[in-house]
């Protein structure tokens, strides 16, 4: 698209590149305060038990031992991030729900202290029987995680729109399917931590956090404060993904083990510490059923999920509701049932990681729609093309889509990886696979229930002009908002991108703004920016119309330069008009905010899932799989995205290939695992089994041309989306590979290999009862007719 | 062998020199001080970064005469002596080495957390082995763990830098 943007649209490099690349940028750990404590939380060892006793004597006299906390020294009251269900405590009182629940703190002077003082706290269990299959904790007589929730039932959601069971009954074909997904974790590399300190009443916490909005207000209804007494800074921050949205409990016992002491105190998870906070992906069972036409046009679909919530709600209400709310985004459809349950377990608490909700439901439906295709005889790039969301709809959940250009991912997507070709010719044991994906850019509505703008930014030029600092709430976790909005600021003033500069993230220096979460920030945010940004121009103009003698509207500013519209000779800097400016009429200063409309329907929970715009996208993933050992090589991915105006390309695919990473590794590899007694068997980076850099396929990744008209200068995410189509495309080409189907994540090559022995057995049976039937099908085994496929380089 | 001193309680300390970046520390730590901590909290040259301290996400990599290491599974007593270099050592007089320009130029720098690691190990391949092929690349920076970037930048900065050039053509 032709456009006369100065700075938006291109690859300017981060606005933080130097300082990472340096070692000099300070994450949370990193901080070091005169005085400083370590605080280090007690964790429950068992996955459900009452506590009889808690003896802290012993652990505070030890030498070093500052403080010792537990439930009797912190607010009672229940918190969480979900207002619909606080459930969650500082310390537990009563009894323990996961292997790894807070039971006390200590602060001391070092940590080797922390760990001996830990030791000495004496607590008295009474082991109970623990809920830890979530296909069972609905059933009668298990044990209950939370006594106000019977049979362990955290939601329920029955949702239908249209006359599902009529279209089903008219329909060509009708294929149910169930599928099951598994527990990830976001795993950041960058471990939680927060500081805290006192000053008089005022509260003060570094921390490692994707929102200090969220943050500041649940930490002041915590310790009953007015928020303006609580300040949160985030330093640097090494990677969410979902991951630190919510109060942790570091900050809630850092606080109060710091007004104790008087000092500041360094709270900290460890790796495996992480891996019990969690809050990763539900672990989840889905059923769903489509009704077809005979061209395979979706007629109805039926959704059945039951989710594993783990101990406590966290961000899950909203994650059911994600789970099923996104699925009838990227094709169209009139009639939609949802029901769903998500459940306590004795296990970690789940909450939102990237793509919230959607990545597995997606996998469920993506797979079972190509089950539909293969049932029909039709290609399953078709079938997603003859479906596919047209512009300018309405779900019938009641989302309104503006631009969607899902279509056009599909048939570039298809030219780029040659789908055509290699649909009809690729061998045994190798297979193509298709899927789509769209997702929210920013959430409709809050977290908690407000009337505050989703965000807000000020800007203020130095006295001389030569530099300008955007004041922003919103936080860059990695994805590289600071860089983006710095340029959006620069656009809009007329200004340059190189004489940025940011302040992020502090709730007493920057205006509010709700964080990194649900793909708001270069939409949101970055309204509030342009806003910001558009009232610096427009004094800054008028202030040249005086100085020049021309009206202001003959004016503009682009890269610093403000010329006239009808005499070209006519020209300013803008440093020189800003320093007149500030010499004249004050601080050059403007400000923005930016509210969502009014969004979605009636009915309960139609909050959920509503965005002012959805982003969409397309992947093709090429695998090879050994038959012999079930192993997986991925050959190459093809990623097209419709996300809108791209501010800067480079930073746009690096958050495409980091999603494609995520979804690679819950595809194939990434599963939290626990042993019979609750406790996480692999709550480490190996076993987890992060993909290394020799793991990666080849990437390609475009974008389609594409503009929104509700968001600044036409942007939407991408960097959410991406991660959800990428399981149902593994699933799928492994599909097609195999010809028979893994029902169940992560899609390992143990499983591959098992589903490969039972269809040849199946085979061999069958062969055997039907001697002729031999002849007509085509042998499995392929003797070495497979190509081998070297690692990608 | 490093001077021992044995405090009141009996715990033993040991007075070591580290050579950082070309300066000498004497340092007292404990045995069982790894050598990541005593860089962070008791030269605060924090850009070594930890991850895990198990030796998975190689964020607190590290040259330890050269060779890029994991400074968590490494005793600050067994670098005694040695040479270390950390990403404080990297940039010189101020000035971005190439294979960090090259990160930041191709957008291979995310949250960052991994970063000094990486560009370490990168930078220890380069010296080693100035023209690797992608592959190498890859294997050189498989200890070190990315949550963000699925790497693909990563290996273009690092290639880019092997091939003298450190912007790539769509900037
Ligand atoms: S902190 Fe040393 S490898 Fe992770
Ligand atoms: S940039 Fe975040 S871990 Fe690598």
């Amino acid at each position: 698209m032709s456009d006369n943007h100065s700075v938006i649209g291109r690859s300017v490099p981060r606005i933080d590149g130097p300082e990472k690349v340096s070692g000099a940028a300070k994450y949370t750990g990193d901080l070091k305060f005169p005085n400083m404590l370590y605080g280090k939380i007690l964790t429950s060892p068992h996955a459900h038990a009452r506590i009889l006793s808690i003896d802290t004597s012993e652990a505070e006299r030890l030498p070093g031992v500052k403080a010792v906390i537990t439930h009797k020294d912190v607010p009672t009251l229940k918190y969480g991030l979900s207002p619909a269900r606080w459930d969650e405590s500082i310390f537990c009182s009563d009894k323990v729900r996961f292997v790894g629940d807070k039971v006390a703190a200590v602060a001391c002077l070092d940590e080797d202290t922390c760990y001996k003082a830990l030791k000495l706290i004496k607590v008295e269990y009474e082991v109970l029987p623990a809920v830890l299959d979530f296909l069972h904790a609905m059933d009668e007589g298990q044990p209950q995680v939370h006594e106000e929730y019977a049979r362990n039932i955290n939601t329920e959601i029955h949702q239908e729109f249209g006359d599902v069971e009529k279209a089903l009954a008219e329909a060509h074909h009708v294929r149910t399917d169930t599928f099951v997904g598994q527990r990830t974790y976001q795993s950041p590399i960058e471990p939680h931590s927060a500081i805290s300190m006192w000053d008089g009443g005022k509260l003060t916490i570094y921390s490692s956090t994707q929102s200090p909005h969220y943050f500041q207000h649940y930490i002041a209804r915590e310790f009953d404060m007015p928020m303006g007494d609580v300040r949160i800074i985030k330093p640097y921050l090494g990677g969410g993904f979902g991951g630190k949205l919510e109060p942790t409990g570091l900050e809630f016992a850092g606080a109060v083990l710091a007004k104790l002491t008087g000092r500041p105190v360094r709270t900290f998870y460890d790796r495996a510490e992480m891996f019990a906070h969690n809050r990763g992906r539900h672990a989840q069972y889905m059923e769903i059923t489509t009704g077809v036409d005979k061209n395979g046009k979706i007629l109805a679909a039926k959704a059945n999920f039951l989710m594993d919530g783990g101990a406590y709600t966290s961000l899950g209400i909203a994650s059911a509701y994600y789970a099923g709310a996104l699925l009838p985004l990227t094709y169209e459809f009139d009639n939609y049932q949802f029901d769903m349950f998500r459940v306590y377990t004795n296990l970690p608490a789940c909450g939102a990681q990237r793509g919230h909700g959607a990545p597995q439901p997606k996998y469920a439906f993506e797979s079972h729609l190509d089950n539909v295709a293969a049932d029909l005889g039709i290609d399953p790039m078709d079938i997603r093309i003859i479906n596919a969301r047209r512009p300018n709809t309405v779900t019938p959940n009641d989302f309104r889509v503006n631009s969607c250009k899902i279509k056009e991912c599909l048939e570039r997507v298809r030219v780029m990886s040659d789908w055509d070709e290699k649909k009809k010719n690729l061998p045994l044991g190798r297979g193509i696979g298709v899927a789509t994906g769209s997702f929210v850019t920013g959430a409709g509505y809050p977290i908690y229930r407000t009337d505050l703008p989703h965000a807000a930014a000020f800007i203020k030029v130095c006295e001389d002009g030569t530099a300008a600092t955007l004041y922003t709430g919103s936080v860059d976790i990695g994805q590289g908002s600071d860089t983006v909005l710095c340029q959006m600021a620069a656009e809009a003033m007329g200004y340059r991108y190189e004489q940025m500069k940011i302040v992020a993230a502090d709730t007493e220096i920057t205006p509010l703004d709700f964080g990194a979460y649900a793909s708001r920030q270069t939409y949101m945010s970055g309204a509030a920016v342009k806003q910001a940004g558009e009232e610096v121009k427009r004094q800054v103009l008028e202030m040249a119309s005086v100085m020049l003698g021309l009206p202001a509207e003959d004016l503009d500013c682009a890269d610093g330069q403000i010329f006239s519209k009808s005499r070209p000779g006519k020209s300013l800097s803008f440093e020189e008009v800003a320093r007149k400016h500030f010499v004249l009429r004050g601080p050059l200063l403007g400000r923005g905010s930016y509210t969502p409309p009014k969004l979605g329907g009636n009915f309960k929970g139609a909050a959920v899932g509503t965005s002012p715009a959805y982003s969409f996208g397309a992947q093709v993933g090429e695998v090879a799989i050994d038959e012999e050992t079930g192993e997986i090589t991925v050959v190459g991915i093809w990623d097209v995205h419709d996300c809108g105006k791209v501010i800067n390309p480079r930073l746009l695919h690096g958050q495409v290939h980091g999603a494609l990473y995520m979804g690679m590794g819950e595809a194939v590899w990434e599963e939290v695992l626990f042993d019979d007694k609750g406790r996480i068997k692999n709550a480490e980076l190996a076993n987890y089994r992060l993909l290394t850099a020799v793991d990666m396929p080849p990437i390609t990744s475009e974008v389609v041309d594409s503009y929104e008209p509700s968001g600044p200068w036409g942007v939407k995410e991408v960097g959410e989306g991406a991660t959800n189509p990428t399981l149902g495309m593994f699933s799928n080409a492994i599909f097609d590979a195999m010809g028979v189907r893994v029902n169940s994540l992560p899609l390992s090559y143990e499983k591959v290999w098992r589903a490969l022995k039972e269809k040849r057995e199946r085979e061999e049976d069958e062969a055997r009862r039907k001697p002729e039937a031999r002849r007509a099908e085509a042998p499995l085994e392929t003797d070495g007719a497979m190509p081998v496929y070297a690692n990608p380089s | 062998m490093a001077q021992a001193i044995t405090d009141k309680d009996g715990v033993k300390r040991y007075l070591i020199t580290l050579n950082v970046n070309g300066d000498a520390h004497t340092v007292l730590v404990k045995g069982n001080a790894i050598l990541t901590n005593v860089l962070r909290d008791q030269l605060d040259l924090t850009g070594t970064k930890k991850g895990c301290e198990l030796g998975d996400c190689g964020s607190c990599t590290v040259l330890l005469d050269g060779k890029p290491v994991d400074s968590c599974l490494v005793l600050a007593v067994e670098a005694d002596g040695r040479q270390i270099t950390t990403i404080e050592g990297v940039a010189a007089n101020g000035r971005l080495d190439e294979i960090q320009q090259s990160m930041i130029n191709h957008a291979a720098v995310q949250c960052g957390y991994c970063t000094p690691g990486m560009v370490l190990s990168a930078k220890a391949l380069l010296t080693r082995n100035p023209n690797p092929s992608e592959q190498e690349v890859r294997e050189a920076i498989s200890g070190n763990l990315c949550r963000c970037t699925g790497y693909v930048h990563i290996v273009e900065a690092v290639m880019a830098t092997a091939q003298g050039r450190v912007t790539p053509d769509d900037h």
